[in-house]
């Protein structure tokens, strides 16, 4: 068991270790002049110079490297271009806001989709089965923003219900905070409804085939306890699985949402980032969301095999 | 597939399937399961859906009932009348107009980038499941650390270092979705590559390139043509995503998502339509090619 879990940290230390490889590379290297980016087309050749042996643009990509990394890591990230402030200044309160969106859509889609999802798989085959299916399916694979736009035009234009701003006013209290990310929070529900359903269905539909189960039912137990004690116990352990890594999936519709809503998440800082060519941002902002993936499946992972005494005490993959 | 081994001989012996050739075998099963497609009313409805888009995407401007680049400053931001029937958009362009020819784009856009990613990801995935040991665990993580990435921002990433054009937002998906098709081919080809048919062909001694090509990519193509349609999906999702955020395809080009992105800010003020309707076509074009993925997805379950 302590083998196993040594052996999942260390490999996503080192798959860590590549992605910060990537993003460097795609951040640093492929844009050229960084000096020239900065300066604008119009500025002198000495300036521009200049700027590149401050910023470190002339040292060999490895010494880059180092002096970015080991930036991350101390909490030292640079300053960023479009905000005019340290990046991990925005980055924190932008987390923090991110998160708490992403918990509200989490509480909100986890009892639902897994409810949707038993709830089909106990009638396979039939019209609410294919209703959640095809349905969950459906909402999944369409783009956030359009539920974004769809849901700002029912509720705050047509119905006047929720405003269509994510951002409360300052100083607002809990209870108004959360009315305002509860339409943003929907369209996360929206997308993530399908991924989680489905896999509470498949799981569902295995143990409800599953030897225990008939006998669960052949000893005479009310179906209720079948499902219960034996179906949904067996059932729910890949779908936790699932749940984690979608905080992954979580994090890039929160860009898009954020935008729409007009809310400080990670997201808007990222694009923000992105169309002002803000490099020390738009990298170390991008290595977090890959952080925060990397944890969330590596927990998942961990909590799955201790939940699962099947891969705990069997043979490690 | 493999048709060299269906003859004459086949026909003749219909009654003795142990010693027929396995192609016959695997024609039935084709056969079975474009039956099963037929049947699937989920793959017609999907089929109907995106075969409209694709005429629209063809016929663009002669179905257009307006010119969808001509503005018109006196007659910006009508609401949907007899005249417009979806309205103008702020530059007073007929939104109809720009839906029908938004198809064109986004399912140009979405194919390439898919099939690229279809062809690099089986070959990325058909080395590293036959060879496994280093080559694999390499190449494995560095498709981890790229899944560890929601696409929108790998796809913001490369454009901000390459530059926006079509061409780039093809390569960025296509690049993106290589790794993650080239993991369900690997799993298919882990399982292959222990079959006699392989054994057979190493004890031939034929090129490794013609084990992986010819013997075991026809034996993968169900699980790639899946995947395929699958992806397509993801696709048009994240070209529509890239363009709302301003990455992807560019103006004054009719496409949905950049309609969104020009107008979503003024839905507050009453103008629903120019985002609406866009909106619209996005949702039913991705509803379109998931159904036909689910229909494709269950008749190779079987």
């Amino acid at each position: 068991m302590g083998r196993f879990i040594l052996k999942r940290v260390l490999l996503s230390i080192v798959t860590l270790f590549i992605l910060s490889i990537i993003v460097f590379v795609c951040a640093q290297v492929l844009p050229g002049d960084v000096g020239r980016s900065i300066l604008g087309p119009f500025a002198d050749q000495k300036s521009v110079d200049a700027l590149n042996e401050e910023l470190g643009a002339n040292d060999p990509l490895p010494v880059q490297y180092w002096d970015w990394i080991s930036g991350v890591l101390t909490g030292d990230m640079g300053e960023s271009r479009a905000f005019r402030q340290p990046v991990e200044d925005v980055i924190g309160p932008a987390l923090v806001n991110s998160a708490k969106l992403a918990l509200i859509a989490f509480i909100i889609v986890v009892p639902l989709a897994i409810a949707g999802g038993v709830w089909a798989a106990l009638k396979e085959g039939s019209f609410r089965d294919r209703f959640v299916s095809i349905g969950g399916l459906s909402a999944t694979a369409v783009p956030d923003f359009v539920w974004a736009v769809l849901l700002i035009i029912i509720f705050a234009l047509t119905l006047g219900i929720f405003p269509s701003t994510a951002t409360a006013p300052p100083g607002s209290g809990f209870f108004e905070q959360l009315w305002y990310l509860i339409l943003p929070a929907l369209c996360l529900v929206f997308v993530l409804f399908g991924y989680i359903a489905r896999m509470a269905r498949a799981g569902t539909i295995e143990s409800l085939d599953a030897d225990y189960t008939r006998t669960a039912v052949i000893k005479g137990l009310p179906q209720k306890t079948v499902v219960r004690r034996h179906v949904l116990r067996n059932s729910l352990l890949p779908t936790i699985a699932v749940v984690a890594t979608q905080l992954g999936y979580l994090i890039g519709g929160l860009v898009v949402i954020e935008l729409i809503f007009n809310y400080n998440g990670l997201g808007q800082a990222l694009v923000e980032a992105a169309q002002q060519n803000d490099i020390p941002m738009l990298q170390s902002g991008i290595l977090i969301v890959g952080v925060v993936y990397l944890v969330a499946t590596l927990c998942a992972d961990i909590s799955y095999s201790v939940l699962n005494p099947r891969v705990r005490l069997g043979a490690e993959q | 597939m493999s048709t060299s081994a269906s003859g004459p001989d086949v026909a003749q012996a219909p009654a003795t399937p142990a010693t027929a050739p396995p192609a016959d075998a695997e024609r039935a099963a084709q056969r079975e399961r474009l039956r099963l497609l037929v049947r699937s009313k989920t793959f017609i409805a999907g089929v109907i859906i995106v075969g409209i888009f694709v005429i629209f995407a063809i016929f663009g401007e002669a179905l257009a009932p307006d010119d969808p680049f001509a503005t018109d400053p006196l007659d910006d931001l009508a609401a949907p009348s007899g005249e417009h029937l979806f309205g103008t958009d702020r530059v007073g362009r007929d939104v109809l107009s720009r839906v029908i020819v938004g198809a064109r784009d986004i399912l140009i856009v979405s194919l390439t980038a898919t099939l690229l990613g279809t062809v690099l990801g089986t070959a990325l995935g058909l080395v590293t499941g036959y060879f496994r040991g280093p080559i694999d665990d390499i190449l494995s993580r560095f498709i981890d650390a790229f899944l560890a990435l929601p696409t929108v921002i790998i796809g913001i990433l490369a454009i901000v270092a390459l530059g926006t054009s079509k061409i780039t937002v093809i390569i960025v998906i296509g690049l993106v979705f290589a790794p993650i098709i080239a993991r369900t081919v690997r799993a298919a080809v882990l399982q292959e590559r222990e079959m006699e048919y392989v054994a057979a062909a190493q004890l031939r001694n034929e090129r490794t390139s013609y084990i992986l090509f010819a013997e075991i990519l026809p034996n993968v193509m169900g699980p790639v043509m899946v995947e395929f349609t699958v992806r397509l999906g993801y696709a048009i999702f994240t070209v529509a995503t890239l363009s709302f955020l301003g990455f992807g395809i560019q103006p004054p080009t009719p496409d949905w998502g950049l309609q969104v992105f020009e107008h979503y800010g003024l839905i507050s003020g009453g103008y629903w339509w120019p985002v609406l309707f866009p909106a619209l076509a996005i949702a039913i074009l991705v509803i379109g090619v998931n159904l036909i993925a689910d229909g494709i997805a269950k008749a190779f379950e079987r």
